[in-house]
């Protein structure tokens, strides 16, 4: 099985008014962002949303603090897709009770890594609230979760995959559809 | 890629790239431990079974609160309620324990080499938390993680070893480990107890028969616990063993003055250690237990969900969202 490129979903110009227009959506839809907090769901969660806080916070004058999720220790495929799982830090230094959390992560696909990263935000406390922002939504959901902010949405087929690069960990920055071919 | 480990026998086989990724494993897990919900799902409906062939509260306790915070079961077997003491031969013990289907041992036993051994006769991964006086892998594990938080890195530390080393695993594990990071060993202790064979172990080890002298330039100094059966006279008298090894504070001040100071437990006041060093800002004590959680929960972590029958396959396996 190879996986070859389909064709690219967003410049990285298109990835930047995007996030804009997201940060934008998340200040207006939250009515004062003084309690509100993000998370990034590791890896491409963090870059995104360490870009969003920076533009939130220019535009609400209000503190919004950062943390990162791993969930690797909340998977429920542990034993079938993780053959080396490897466990890596979540940094939360502020107390999620009473906080408006906002997750942020690049795909949004079955939905599992959501449910693990409420489990993962479950056992630092009690949030008011959490909802999710993701840069793309390509459907096939296996559990009810939706996200609040959508960057885009795009149909795919079961084969295909989407790939996120960012400058921060990828050194490029454009998102691009995927497909295994046999 | 191969699979990174299927037992945690001793820390010996292993190099420094492997003990590495395990102290880093045990990051993600300290934080856990400050978490107020202490419990994990991630091996809901594993089981580890806890064969302690020798008696031990700590490690005993340490294992199974470790398990149970990954959301594991555990089956429990100890060294009083034993078979063994029927008659039973240890692999048939083994044996039936494993016929209840537990997915991992922990294993304490006597003999030297008991936990290898069982290794050989059985399909899951073992993990020796202490066998004769070969090796207590987890405590190396442990005690390192306390030191690399403290000092910032192992390479080339300075750690003084007081007491039985002969006789003790735990001296035997943290040799082995800290000398594969260039540490320089300093054992000190009656003649009897550090021979001069000790120093095959590993490179960069100098026996030191005063104390006062061993502990001059230490950044880490290890207390050993002291079997009171093995201070006797004519041999050595207890008197005689406080009077020259008791870890002091007047003693201590010869050491770095950020010195560290750890001791694997149980903790004989008034013995090895004066409750002057015991109680001061200096001992790392309670944080090495703290600490031993967070390996032990990484070490059946690595073991259990990275073991043999995980395979790839499902939907997502290449990008998970």
């Amino acid at each position: 099985m190879r996986i070859i490129e389909k064709r690219q979903l967003m410049s990285a110009d298109e990835i930047r008014r995007t996030l804009e227009r997201l940060a934008h959506e998340i200040v207006e839809k939250t009515g004062g962002a003084k309690d509100l907090a993000l998370i990034g769901v590791r890896r491409r969660g963090i870059p995104l949303s360490e870009r969003l806080a920076r533009t939130i916070r220019t535009s609400s004058k209000a503190e919004v603090p950062v943390g990162t999720l791993d969930i690797t220790l909340y998977r429920d495929d542990l034993s079938t897709v993780a053959p080396q799982p490897v466990v890596q830090s979540s940094e939360i230094s502020f107390a999620v009770d009473d906080r408006d959390l906002l997750l942020v992560d690049d795909v949004l696909y079955t939905g599992r890594t959501v449910r693990a990263a409420m489990n993962g935000l479950f056992d630092l406390g009690r949030p008011r609230r959490i909802r999710l922002c993701v840069l793309i939504d390509r459907g096939h959901r296996e559990l009810p979760i939706e996200a609040s902010f959508i960057g885009r949405a795009v149909e795919t087929t079961d084969t295909e995959i989407i790939e996120v690069r960012l400058a921060e960990i990828d050194h490029e920055e454009r998102v691009m559809l995927m497909d295994r071919v046999d | 890629m191969s699979h990174r480990f299927h037992h945690l026998l001793a820390i010996e086989p292993l190099n420094r790239e492997q003990i590495t990724f395990l102290l880093d494993q045990a990051k993600p897990f300290q934080e856990f431990q400050r978490h107020p919900l202490k419990k994990l799902a991630t091996l809901r409906g594993k089981t580890v079974a806890l064969a302690f062939f020798e008696n031990s509260t700590r490690t005993r306790i340490s294992f199974g609160t470790a398990a149970s915070r990954l959301g594991a079961d555990i089956m429990n077997l100890q060294a009083d309620s034993s078979s063994l003491k029927k008659g039973e031969s240890l692999i048939d013990t083994i044996r039936t324990l494993e016929a209840m289907k537990p997915d991992a041992f922990v294993m304490r036993h006597s003999s030297s080499g008991a936990a290898e051994l069982v290794s050989r006769r059985v399909g899951i991964p073992v993990i020796n938390a202490g066998d004769g006086t070969h090796e207590h892998p987890t405590q190396a594990l442990l005690d390192a993680l306390t030191i690399r938080d403290r000092l910032g890195k192992l390479d080339g530390c300075n750690i003084t070893i007081i007491g039985d080393i002969l006789h003790s695993r735990v001296a035997r594990s943290n040799i082995h480990l800290l000398s594969k990071f260039g540490a320089n060993i300093t054992l000190c202790g009656p003649a009897m107890w550090v021979p001069r064979e000790l120093e095959c172990l590993a490179p960069k080890i100098r026996r030191v028969m005063r104390l006062e002298e061993a502990l001059e330039g230490a950044a880490v100094v290890m207390a050993l616990r002291i079997q009171q059966e093995r201070l006797y006279e004519p041999a050595l008298a207890a008197d005689e063993y406080i009077l020259t090894y008791q870890l002091t504070p007047a003693r201590l001040k010869l050491a770095r003055p950020d010195a560290i100071v750890l001791h694997p437990g149980p903790m004989i006041r008034g013995l090895e250690i004066d409750p002057a060093v015991a109680d001061s800002a200096q001992s790392y004590v309670l944080e090495q237990v703290t600490n031993g959680l967070a390996v032990r929960m990484a070490i059946l972590f690595e073991l259990i969900a990275g073991s043999a029958d995980m395979q790839e396959g499902a939907k997502d396996s290449h990008v998970a969202h």
